[in-house]
C-alpha cells in the first residue's frame, strides 16, 4: 500500500518513516478490529471515526440500490489512499490500507456517479508506520489508485456537465457562467488522458481555432463558452487575427440542445471508457512511468495553453483549468514519489525540489484565488504574475522532467 | 592562447570539477548512491567519449579552444569573437546562500565542458536514460568550441538589494565602487533591459554555440535563477588584438582603434585587472563590466551627409583615419586645424570626446557588438550597439561617459539598456567563479 499524503501536515513525520510499503510486517502493527461501513443511497456511514495508524481495514456493505463505491481520501478530498468499486447491492467488499497518521474523508458513491454521498472526516493518530513490501506490488498498486483518480474525476464529470448543459440549454446563461469553470476542473484534471483517446479530447474541448485549422465541426466547452460570454461585435478569436462573428452566430435554442447533448454523450464515453478493460490495460501497459510522465504532461498543459491565456479566450477562466492542471500533476507525483524517494540522496533531493516547485506555484496560485472561491479573471492578472508563473513552471517542471528516469532506475 | 586541444586536462582529471551541487540537478545522471567522487571520475570518461561522439572538426579555425581556467575570466581580453550571446539573471525568491553557490559551481562546470567543445554533462545530448531528458540541449553536437568563452559577474543587487536586503550575506563584501551607474544625459533606461543579479556573456565564432551556451545554463539555473533579460549580438564593435582588422559598427565607422589590446599587459593592469592592492581583496585579477544597450536611429544617420557623419565621429569613414590626417593608427592631432582655420576635429567629436589624452590617461576595454532585434512598432529597424566595456574599476566609464554629454553623436544614439558587474578573477582548476567571494 502506498503512503501518499504529500502535504505540510505529514512532512513533520519525515520522509524517512515514509518508505514504500504494501503489505505491512503484521507483527510491527497492532492489530484492529474491521472497520465496518454501510453504504445507502444518502448516506455513508462508517463505524468509527478514529482509528491508530497502521493496516485498516473497511468491510464495506452495499444497502443502496445501485452499484456503490467507498473511498478513503486525503485532507484535501482529491487524492485517493484506497479505494474499493463496483460493490453490487446487498454485497460485501472490504479495502485494505496502511493508513499514516494524519486526516482523512470516507465517503461512498453510489451509482458510481458524482462527488458521492455521506462524506465524512476520519482521523488517524499513533505513529508514522514503517512498511515493507514487494516493490512491483507497490508499483501495481499505484497504477491501481491513478486508475482509480481518473474514474473518480470522470465519474464527478458526468453530472456536472449534465447541469452545466441544462442550464445552458434552458437559457439560464447566469448559472451556466457560475458552472463552466468548475466543471471543467474535472477534466482537466485528467487531461492528458482524454488526450490520448484519439478523436474525444476534439470534440470535447477544442477551441475554435483548433477545429478549424483541423476542418472539424466544432462542438464541446468551448463552444458553450462563447455562447455564454458573447464576444464584443468587433473582438477577435484566440488567434488574434479571425474576427470572432465571421463564421460565428450566437447558438440558437435547437443548437445549444445540439451542442449540449453532444457534450453529454461524448463524455459519457469518457466514462465508459476509462471504466473498460482497455483503458486499464493502457494504464498496466504505461506502468508508474505512465503516471510519472503524465504528471510532467499536466505542467507541460499549464505552459503550453493556460499561461497564455489562450485556454479560455471568452470566459477568462484560464486559473481555474491551470490550478486543476496542477492538481492533477501533484496528485500523479504522490502517487510515484515514493519510488523516488526510494533512490538515495538523488531521489531525496529531487522529491524535496519538486515538492517545493509545487508548494512555491500552489501558493503564486492562491493569492488569485481558489477553485472553491473562484479565481479572478485571467485578464487581470499583470504580464509580472504572468511571469512568476512561468518562472515558478519551470522551476518545478525542470526537476519533474527527471522523475520518470529517477523511478525506472 | 589558442589551442587546438580538445580537452583541457585538468577538466577532465581533477576529481574536483564537478562539484557537488551538480548531482543536486541532476547533470551527471541519476545514479543512486553514487557520490560526488564517483561522479567526477563519471565526468573524465565522458569527456572522453563526448570528444570521440561529438566533435570531430580537429585543425579547422572553428577548432578555437581557450582555455576556461586561470587567473582571469576568457571572454575579456580572448580575441574577439564574431558572435555574442548575454544574458542577465537574477535569483528567485527564496533562494539561499547555498543555492547560490551550488549555481556558481553547476555554472562553472558546465562552463568548463562547453568551453572545450563539450556537451555540458557526461551523459550530454545523447547519452543518458532515454526515459529523462538529455542534460544538454544538443544544437551543438557536431559543433567545435568556436573559441567559445563564457564570463560570469555578480551586479550590485546580488550584493544587496535596492531596498538594503542582504538576501546572502554579501554586503559585507560588496565592492565599494559597485553601485549602479548614475544617470547620464539622454538615458532612456528601459528596467526590463538593465541590471541583473548575474550576467553570463558568452562569445563564439559560430552563433549557434554562443546561443547553446546561454541556453544551457538558463536551464541549469531553473529554481535558482530566471532570465532577467538577454541581447544576441553579431559584428564584433572592438577588437583586442593587433591582428585583427578594427570592425565597423552599425553607423558604418570602424569602432575600437585605439582599445586595449590583449599584450598590452601595462594597459591591462592599470586599466582592466583589479589589483592586488584593490580592494576587495577577492576581486584581485577580476574586472568590471559595463553594458550598455545603444538604440541607433538608423534611418537618420543614414540621411546625414558624409562630412557630417565624419565630423561626428572626427574619423573618415574609408580608412579610420582622424581628421587631423594620417592612417587608421596615426594618433589624432587636437590641435590641427582645416581650411577655414577651425579644429580638423570637432570639438565635440566622438574620438574627440572619449580620447584618453583629454580624460587624463583614461581608458577602458571594449568588447561590443552589433545588435539588430527586428524592427520597431513604427517600422525602423531595431538597432544599434551593445557596448561592453571592462575596467579596473566603474568609475572609469562613468568618467568617460560623462565626458561624452556634449557628444555629436548623441543625436543619434538612446542608451536603453544599463548594467554594471563585479566580475571575478578565473576559477582555479578544481574550484569555481566567484569562490574568493564565499571563502
Amino acid at each position: 500500500m502506498i503512503r501518499h499524503r504529500i502535504l505540510a501536515a505529514t512532512a513533520a513525520t519525515g520522509l524517512a518513516a515514509l518508505a514504500l510499503s504494501g503489505c505491512v510486517a503484521k507483527a510491527d502493527v497492532a492489530p484492529q478490529g474491521a472497520l465496518t461501513v454501510t453504504s445507502t443511497d444518502t448516506s455513508c456511514d462508517v463505524s468509527t471515526a478514529k482509528a491508530t495508524s497502521g493496516t485498516l481495514s473497511f468491510d464495506v456493505t452495499n444497502s443502496s440500490s445501485q452499484v456503490t463505491e467507498f473511498y478513503l481520501l486525503a485532507d484535501d478530498g482529491l487524492r485517493i489512499v484506497g479505494e474499493v468499486e463496483n460493490i453490487a447491492p446487498g454485497a460485501e467488499r472490504s479495502l485494505t490500507v496502511v493508513a499514516q497518521p494524519g486526516s482523512y474523508f470516507t465517503v461512498c458513491k453510489p451509482g458510481m456517479l458524482g462527488d458521492g454521498v455521506g462524506k465524512a472526516a476520519f482521523t488517524v493518530s499513533g505513529e508514522a508506520v514503517a512498511a515493507t513490501g514487494d516493490d512491483a506490488e507497490q508499483k501495481q498498486k499505484a497504477e491501481d489508485l491513478y486508475g482509480a483518480f481518473v474514474k473518480a474525476q470522470v465519474e464527478q464529470l458526468v453530472p456536472a456537465v449534465d447541469t452545466l448543459v441544462a442550464a445552458y440549454e434552458s437559457g439560464d446563461d447566469a448559472k451556466a457562467k457560475e458552472l463552466f469553470p468548475a466543471t471543467r476542473a474535472f477534466y482537466e484534471r485528467i487531461e492528458p488522458v482524454a488526450e490520448s483517446l484519439g478523436d474525444l479530447d476534439p470534440r470535447i474541448d477544442y477551441r475554435e481555432v483548433d477545429a478549424k485549422a483541423e476542418g472539424l465541426d466544432w462542438t464541446g466547452f468551448h463552444r458553450l463558452e462563447k455562447d455564454l460570454w458573447v464576444p464584443a461585435q468587433d473582438a477577435l478569436n484566440s488567434d488574434g487575427e479571425t474576427p470572432a462573428w465571421k463564421d460565428w452566430a450566437p447558438s440558437t435554442p435547437e443548437e445549444r440542445k445540439s451542442y449540449g447533448d453532444q457534450l453529454i454523450a461524448d463524455v459519457a464515453q469518457l466514462n465508459t471508457y476509462v471504466h473498460s478493460d482497455d483503458f486499464a490495460a493502457a494504464l498496466k501497459a504505461q506502468g508508474i512511468a505512465g503516471i510519472s510522465n503524465g504528471s510532467i504532461a499536466l505542467l507541460d498543459e499549464v505552459a503550453k495553453g493556460k499561461i497564455s491565456g489562450e485556454e479560455d479566450w471568452w470566459s477568462g477562466t484560464d486559473l481555474w483549468d491551470f490550478t486543476a492542471n496542477v492538481e492533477g500533476s501533484k496528485m500523479a507525483f504522490s502517487l510515484v514519489k515514493d519510488f523516488a524517494d526510494a533512490k538515495g540522496d538523488t531521489g531525496k533531493k529531487l522529491v524535496t525540489e519538486i515538492q517545493q516547485g509545487y508548494d512555491d506555484l500552489d501558493a503564486a496560485l492562491a493569492k488569485h484565488g481558489s477553485l472553491t472561491a473562484g479565481f479572478v479573471n485571467y485578464s487581470a492578472l499583470t504580464e509580472a504574475d504572468k511571469r512568476e508563473f512561468t518562472d515558478l513552471i519551470n522551476a518545478l517542471a525542470e526537476p519533474l522532467s527527471k522523475l520518470t528516469s529517477t523511478i525506472l532506475e | 592562447m589558442i589551442t587546438n586541444e580538445k580537452t583541457d586536462p585538468t577538466l577532465a582529471h581533477d576529481p574536483q570539477s564537478a562539484p557537488t551541487g551538480l548531482s543536486r540537478r541532476g547533470l551527471l545522471g541519476l545514479a543512486a548512491g553514487v557520490g560526488a567522487a564517483g561522479l567526477a571520475v563519471g565526468a573524465g570518461a565522458g569527456s572522453i567519449a563526448g570528444v570521440a561522439a561529438g566533435r570531430q572538426k580537429a585543425g579547422d579555425a572553428a577548432a578555437s579552444v581557450f582555455p576556461y581556467f586561470g587567473a582571469h575570466q576568457a571572454g575579456i581580453t580572448t580575441p574577439v569573437q564574431d558572435h555574442l550571446h548575454f544574458a542577465a539573471f537574477d535569483m528567485m525568491a527564496r533562494t539561499n546562500r547555498d543555492d547560490l553557490v551550488e549555481l556558481l559551481q553547476d555554472w562553472t562546470y558546465a562552463a568548463a565542458r562547453m568551453s572545450q567543445g563539450l556537451d555540458v554533462s557526461a551523459t550530454g545530448s545523447v547519452g543518458g536514460s532515454p526515459e529523462a531528458p538529455p542534460d544538454d540541449t544538443g544544437e551543438a553536437l557536431g559543433l567545435a568550441a568556436n573559441g567559445l568563452t563564457i564570463t560570469i559577474g555578480f551586479g550590485p543587487t546580488l550584493f544587496e538589494t535596492e531596498d538594503g536586503t542582504d538576501r546572502y550575506g554579501l554586503a559585507a563584501r560588496r565592492p565599494a565602487s559597485l553601485q549602479k551607474l548614475p544617470p547620464f544625459l539622454g538615458d532612456d533606461l528601459i528596467p526590463g533591459l538593465s541590471g541583473g543579479d548575474l550576467f553570463v556573456q558568452a562569445c563564439a565564432d559560430d552563433p549557434q554555440v554562443a546561443v547553446h551556451a546561454v541556453r544551457n545554463l538558463s536551464r541549469i539555473a531553473f529554481g535558482r535563477a530566471k532570465l532577467r533579460w538577454s541581447q544576441l549580438g553579431f559584428g564584433k564593435t572592438s577588437k583586442t588584438t593587433a591582428d585583427q582588422a578594427t570592425p565597423r559598427n552599425l553607423f558604418g565607422f570602424k569602432d575600437g582603434t585605439a582599445n586595449i589590446l590583449a599584450d598590452d599587459a601595462d594597459a591591462l593592469a592599470a586599466h582592466v585587472w583589479v589589483g592586488a592592492e584593490d580592494e576587495p581583496a577577492w576581486m584581485a585579477g577580476g574586472s568590471y563590466l559595463v553594458a550598455r544597450k545603444i538604440a541607433m536611429r538608423i534611418e537618420t544617420w543614414d540621411r546625414l551627409r558624409l562630412s557630417e557623419q565624419e565630423r561626428t565621429f572626427g574619423r573618415d569613414k574609408g580608412e579610420g583615419a582622424p581628421l587631423s590626417g594620417g592612417k587608421e593608427q596615426t594618433a589624432p592631432d587636437f590641435h590641427a586645424t582645416g581650411a577655414t582655420g577651425s579644429p580638423a576635429i570637432d570639438a565635440r567629436s566622438h574620438v574627440r570626446l572619449a580620447h584618453p589624452d583629454l580624460n587624463d590617461g583614461n581608458r577602458i576595454l571594449r568588447r561590443g557588438y552589433n545588435y539588430v532585434d527586428g524592427n520597431t512598432a513604427l517600422g525602423t529597424l531595431d538597432a544599434g550597439l551593445f557596448f561592453l566595456s571592462y575596467q579596473r574599476s566603474p568609475e572609469q566609464f562613468v568618467r568617460l561617459q560623462k565626458a561624452l554629454a556634449t557628444d555629436l553623436m548623441a543625436e543619434y544614439v538612446t542608451h536603453v539598456g544599463s548594467g554594471v558587474w563585479a566580475v571575478p578573477p578565473g576559477a582555479a582548476a578544481g574550484s569555481y567563479v566567484g569562490a574568493g567571494l564565499f571563502a
